[in-house]
C-alpha cells in the first residue's frame, strides 16, 4: 500500500494559507449601527471576510490535508478508532432532537426516554446498577467517578488520602485523581505485565479510597487475578474503579461490575462508534453499582411513577453537576443508535472480531511482542526509534500505532486495528509494519515524504510559541 | 432476504470466500469478516475458535445477555424519529448561559467531511496538518476577539471553562489566597461545576452581590481582601445583563493581587468591551452558539488568558513550527503541561475536548466575517430591547426589570411567572420563570419571527 497525501502549496515558506492571510478586514464599531453607548463597546475587531466559495475551498482543502478513519487503517491503540456510521449522523441531525437544556421535563419527552434507554443499555452492558450521562468525555467520566467515590467515603465518615494507579496506566487516571484531590499513588506492574498482587497489598491500605484499573490493561491483558484484586481492594475499604478505555475487548463476554468494579467510566467515542472529530467531542457516562448509586451527578432520568414518561431527578446525596447541562447530548444520541443497530449479537461480535484482528495482525508482524495473550491491543517492540518507525508508517497510507507507551516495552508500538478491518487490509498494514523494519535507518529518519507536511519541528514549536497568527506577524516583524 | 442469493465476496487470490458475510444478520455490520476469512485467521493465530483468544478466567465470564434486540439501519432510523418526535414543537426563548444563532448549511456539509470528523487528536501532525490549521485559526480568532495572546483548543462548555480557570488561579497564584468569588445571580449548574472543580484545591466558591443585574461594585470593594485568588464576573451576565463596571472590577481584583476572570460569549465579544483592555486576566464561556445547534445544552468552552499563564493553560494548544522543506506547518505543542506526559501533576485531567465543535464554531465566525458578527452582536442588544418594549407595553408586564442595556435576553416581571410559563408553553412557546414573579426571555435571529406571536400570546395570558 502507498498513499500521498493531498498537499496544497502557496509558496517556499507555506502550505494553504491561513484565512487571514487571504483576506481581513477591520470593522470599527462606531461606523456600525450599534445601540449601546461608546463606552461599553469595543473600538474595533478585525477578522477574515472570505466568501462562501473561497471558505469552502479552504475547509475543504484543509480536509484534504487530514487523515481520518474512512481514509484508511487507524490502529492507534488505546482510542478505539473504529468505523463511525453515517445514519447516526443524520440521527443527531434531526431537528426534533435540538432542544434547550432548560426547556420543562414535559415538553422533552423525546429527548428523556432516548436518555433513559442508554442509561439502561450501558448499564447492562457493564453491569452496573445506575449510571449518569453527564460527563463529556473519558476524562470527565474519570473525575465524576473519583468524587463519587469521595462523596461515598466522606458520608461513611471515611477520610481517604489516595488513589491508587497502576504505572502503565492512562494519564487521565493520575490527572483525574489529582483533580479530585487526591494523592496518587503509582503502582508498578509485575514481570508479566499484569498487577502484582503483593505490591498491590503492599501499596493499599486505610488510606485508599480507590483502585483505578482499566481491564484488559494497556498493554492488552487481561488482569486475570481481578477477583483477588476486588478483595484486596475492597478489604481495606476502597472501590474499584474500571477505566473503560478498552471495553470494546469485552462487550458480551465480561462485565466490569461482574468482576467486582464499582464504578466504571465508558468512553462512547471508542466502544460506540461515535466520532472523535479530531480531538472531541466524546462522552463519558458513569456507572456505578447501587451502593453509590446516591452520589451521582444530578439530575439524572427515570420513568415517573405513573409510568407515562420521563422525569428528571437529582440523587439524594448528589455531588452536583460536572457539566453545565447534560453532558454532550449529539454524541449521546449516536452511541445510542449504534447500540440500537448492533443489539447483543452485534456487540459481541465486534469485540470477537477487535480480539481476532489483533491477534492476527499480531501474527503477521516480524516485531517483538513481549507479553501476552493479549485482547483488542498489543504492544510491539521495535528495534529503531518508534517515533521514527511511526513517522515512516504514514508513508504507506496507515495512521501509525501509539508510540512509546505503555513505557513497560522498549520502543513501543501499540497497535489496536478493531473489528472493522478486513484480512486483505491487516495484511497491508502488516507489510507496512514490516516494510519499515526493513528500511535503512536514513530513510526512517527523513520521513514522513508523502504526508501534506514533513517533519515537523515540535521542539521548536515549543521553544518559540506561535498560537496564533497575530503571533506569526510579530515574530516576522521582530526577523 | 430469505432465499436470495448473494454474490461472494472476493478480490484477489487468497481473499476468495466460499461465503457470504454473515455478519449483516448475526454479528457487527460493521465487521467485515466471511467465515471463511474469520477461519484463516483462527488459523493463523493458532487457534481453533474465537473464545480461545480471551483470556478471561471463568468466575468472571459473561453467560447472560443484554436483552438488546439487534436491528436494521432503517428501523433505529424510524423509531428514533418517533421517540424524538414525542419532544413538544415550541418556539424557544430560552437563554440563560445557552443560546441558538443560525448555523449556515456550508457549515455542516463541510464539517461533516469524514476527513474532519473521524479523525483523532493530532498526535501525528504530518497527516493532521488539516485539523491543526482549523484549530490554529480557531485560537486566533478568539485572540482578536479576547485581545489576549493566548487561547485554547477548546474547554467542554462554558462551566467546565470557569472550572479549569479556578483550578489555574489555584496553582499560578503566589499568594495564599483562597477564595473564588463569583456572581450571587451565577447560573447554579455554573456554580456547582466550579465547587466540583476546586474540590481537590484548598479553595472555596463564595457570591458576591449584585445591584440591578449587575455586580454590586461597593459591597465587593469591601468584600476585597488578599483571601480572593480570582473574581469571576459575566458579561452579559445570566439575566443578560450588559455589565458596565468591567474596567472596576479588573481594578478591584487586581488591587488584592486575585486574578480577574471574565465569563462571556462569542457573540458578544464582537461588540462588547475587549476583555484585555478591562483588566481581564482569564476569558472564559460559550463558543457553541456558533456552530451548534441548541442540542440539549451541548456545548464548546472558550478559554484564552495572558501570556504569563501559558504553562498552566488547561488542554491542547497548537503551535507553528516548520518542516524540513522550512515551510510553515503546525503542531499540538505545550505538551509537558498535558495529563498524557506530565500525569498527577498536569494541569488538567483534559484529554478528549471538543475540537470538532471549535472547528464549526470557526467556520461560524469566518462566515459572518467582522461585520457580519458584528452585526449579529447589534442585533442582539436591538432584538432584545425591541422585544422588551413591546411586552413593556402590556398592562400588568414590565420589562425590562433591570435598568441596563441588554444582550439578547432580559427579565420581565408579571404577576404570576410560573403561571404564565405553562400557559405560554401550552400556547407553544418556551420562557424561563425565575420566580413566582419573574420571567426570562431571549431572543436571537432564530426566533425573531415569532417575537410577535410571543407578544400577542402574552398580552391575552397577562
Amino acid at each position: 500500500m502507498r498513499y500521498d497525501q493531498a498537499r496544497w502549496t502557496e509558496d517556499e515558506d507555506r502550505y494553504e494559507p491561513l484565512l487571514a492571510e487571504k483576506r481581513s478586514t477591520e470593522v470599527a464599531i462606531d461606523s456600525t449601527d450599534s445601540a449601546l453607548p461608546a463606552d461599553l463597546t469595543r473600538e474595533s475587531l478585525t477578522l477574515p471576510e472570505l466568501s462562501e466559495p473561497e471558505l469552502s475551498r479552504h475547509y475543504t482543502r484543509l480536509s484534504e490535508m487530514n487523515y481520518g478513519i474512512e481514509n484508511g487503517p487507524f490502529p492507534l491503540g488505546s482510542c478505539t478508532m473504529k468505523y463511525n456510521p453515517s445514519f447516526t449522523e443524520d440521527i443527531a441531525a434531526l431537528p426534533t432532537g435540538s432542544v434547550h437544556p432548560d426547556r420543562s421535563e414535559e415538553s422533552v419527552q423525546g429527548t428523556l426516554e432516548l436518555l433513559y434507554r442508554l442509561q439502561d443499555y450501558l448499564g447492562r452492558i457493564g453491569g452496573m446498577d445506575a449510571v449518569t450521562l453527564q460527563p463529556p468525555a473519558g476524562a470527565a467520566g474519570e473525575f465524576t467517578g473519583i468524587l463519587v467515590a469521595k462523596a461515598y467515603h466522606e458520608t461513611n465518615g471515611n477520610d481517604r488520602t489516595e488513589v491508587v494507579v497502576p504505572d502503565s496506566a492512562h494519564g487521565t487516571n493520575f490527572a483525574s485523581a489529582a483533580l479530585a484531590g487526591y494523592d496518587v499513588v503509582s503502582l508498578p506492574g509485575g514481570d508479566d505485565g499484569r498487577v502484582d498482587l503483593d505490591a498491590l497489598t503492599a501499596a493499599v491500605g486505610e488510606d485508599t479510597a480507590a483502585l483505578m484499573l482499566t481491564n484488559p490493561n494497556t498493554l492488552g491483558l487481561f488482569e486475570r487475578d481481578i477477583t483477588e484484586i476486588a478483595d484486596i481492594v475492597h478489604d481495606a475499604g476502597g472501590l474499584l474503579y474500571y477505566d473503560g478505555a478498552n471495553l470494546n475487548a469485552l462487550l458480551g463476554r465480561a462485565r466490569p461490575g461482574d468482576m467486582g468494579f464499582d464504578v466504571m467510566h465508558y468512553n462512547v467515542h471508542k466502544t460506540f462508534a461515535t466520532p472523535h472529530g479530531g480531538g472531541g467531542p466524546g462522552a463519558g457516562p458513569v456507572g456505578v453499582v447501587e451502593e453509590l448509586a446516591e452520589f451521582l451527578p444530578e439530575p439524572r432520568v427515570r420513568p415517573t411513577e405513573d409510568g407515562d414518561g420521563f422525569e428528571l431527578f437529582s440523587p439524594e446525596r448528589s455531588i452536583g453537576r460536572v457539566h453545565g447541562y447534560h453532558g454532550n447530548w449529539l454524541v449521546l444520541l449516536k452511541a445510542y443508535a449504534y447500540i440500537a443497530r448492533l443489539g447483543d449479537a452485534g456487540l459481541t461480535d465486534a469485540s470477537a472480531k477487535a480480539v481476532l484482528n489483533a491477534n492476527y495482525l499480531a501474527s503477521q508482524i516480524e516485531y517483538d511482542i513481549p507479553f501476552g495473550p493479549f485482547h483488542h491491543e498489543f504492544v510491539a517492540s521495535a528495534t529503531s526509534d518508534a517515533a521514527d518507525v511511526a513517522k515512516r508508517m504514514l508513508d504507506y497510507g496507515v495512521h501509525p500505532p501509539t508510540t512509546k507507551w505503555p513505557e513497560t516495552v522498549d520502543q513501543a508500538l501499540m497497535a489496536e486495528p478493531t473489528e472493522i478491518e478486513t484480512r486483505r487490509t491487516l495484511d497491508a498494514l502488516a507489510e507496512a509494519f514490516n516494510a519499515v523494519a526493513a528500511e535503512d535507518e536514513s530513510t526512517i529518519e527523513t520521513a514522513p515524504q508523502r504526508t501534506a507536511a514533513r517533519r515537523i519541528d515540535q521542539a521548536d514549536a515549543a521553544r518559540n510559541p506561535r498560537l496564533s497568527w497575530q503571533a506569526l506577524a510579530e515574530n516576522a516583524d521582530e526577523q | 432476504m430469505p432465499g436470495r442469493e448473494i454474490l461472494p465476496y472476493w478480490s484477489v487470490d487468497g481473499y476468495r470466500s466460499t461465503h457470504t458475510m454473515t455478519n449483516h444478520d448475526t454479528g457487527s455490520p460493521f465487521a467485515p469478516h466471511t467465515p471463511d476469512e474469520t477461519a484463516a485467521m483462527l488459523a493463523a493465530v493458532g487457534v481453533d475458535s474465537e473464545e480461545e483468544l480471551f483470556d478471561i478466567p471463568d468466575e468472571v465470564l459473561f453467560d447472560g445477555e443484554f436483552g438488546i434486540a439487534q436491528r436494521s439501519e432503517q428501523s433505529v432510523i424510524d423509531e428514533t424519529k418517533a421517540v424524538l418526535g414525542e419532544n413538544s414543537d415550541l418556539a424557544e426563548f430560552l437563554g440563560r448561559g445557552h443560546y441558538d444563532h443560525y448555523v449556515p448549511s456550508w457549515v455542516d456539509h463541510v464539517a461533516d467531511r469524514s476527513e474532519f470528523l473521524t479523525s483523532y487528536t493530532q498526535y501525528q501532525p504530518e497527516i493532521a496538518q488539516g485539523f491543526l490549521q482549523a484549530l490554529f485559526e480557531y485560537q486566533s480568532m478568539l485572540v482578536e476577539l479576547t485581545g489576549l495572546p493566548v487561547a485554547n483548543c477548546s474547554m467542554y462548555d462554558a462551566a467546565t471553562a470557569l472550572g479549569e480557570a479556578a483550578t489555574l488561579a489555584s496553582r499560578a497564584r503566589a499568594t495564599t489566597g483562597e477564595t473564588v468569588l463569583v456572581p450571587e445571580l451565577l447560573d447554579a449548574g455554573r456554580r456547582e461545576v466550579v465547587e466540583n472543580y476546586v474540590a481537590g484545591t484548598d479553595m472555596r466558591v463564595e457570591s458576591y452581590p449584585m445591584a440591578d443585574g449587575n455586580a454590586d461594585v461597593t459591597a465587593l470593594e469591601r468584600r476585597m481582601d488578599d483571601d480572593v485568588a480570582l473574581l469571576y464576573a459575566e458579561t452579559p451576565t445570566v439575566r443578560g445583563t450588559i455589565e458596565e463596571q468591567l474596567t472596576e472590577l479588573g481594578r478591584l481584583a487586581h488591587a488584592t493581587d486575585a486574578l480577574f476572570c471574565l465569563g462571556t460569549d462569542v457573540v458578544a465579544l464582537a461588540l462588547l468591551e475587549e476583555p484585555a483592555s478591562v483588566g481581564a486576566d482569564v476569558v472564559v464561556g460559550g463558543a457553541g452558539s456558533l456552530g451548534l445547534s441548541t442540542s440539549y445544552g451541548m456545548g464548546l468552552g472558550l478559554f484564552a488568558c495572558r501570556e504569563r499563564f501559558l504553562r498552566q493553560v488547561p488542554g491542547r494548544l497548537v503551535g507553528a513550527s516548520e518542516d524540513t522543506t522550512d515551510r510553515r506547518a503546525y503542531t499540538l505543542t505545550l505538551q509537558t503541561r498535558e495529563q498524557h506526559i506530565r500525569r498527577e501533576r498536569a494541569t488538567s485531567n483534559i484529554c478528549t475536548n471538543q475540537a470538532w465543535v471549535a472547528l464549526r464554531a470557526a467556520m461560524c465566525i469566518a462566515s459572518l466575517g467582522p461585520d457580519g458578527l458584528v452585526e449579529l452582536a447589534n442585533d442582539c442588544v436591538k432584538g432584545a430591547q425591541e422585544l422588551a418594549g413591546k411586552l413593556d407595553a402590556i398592562d400588568g408586564v414590565s420589562a425590562p426589570v433591570h435598568d441596563r442595556h441588554h444582550f439578547r435576553e432580559f427579565v420581565v416581571r408579571v404577576r404570576a411567572a410560573p403561571e404564565m410559563r405553562t400557559k405560554l408553553e401550552e400556547r407553544g412557546f418556551a420562557v424561563h420563570a425565575v420566580d413566582d414573579h419573574l420571567l426570562q426571555v431571549c431572543t436571537t435571529e432564530t426566533n425573531a419571527d415569532e417575537r410577535d406571536r410571543l407578544v400577542a400570546a402574552m398580552e391575552e395570558l397577562a
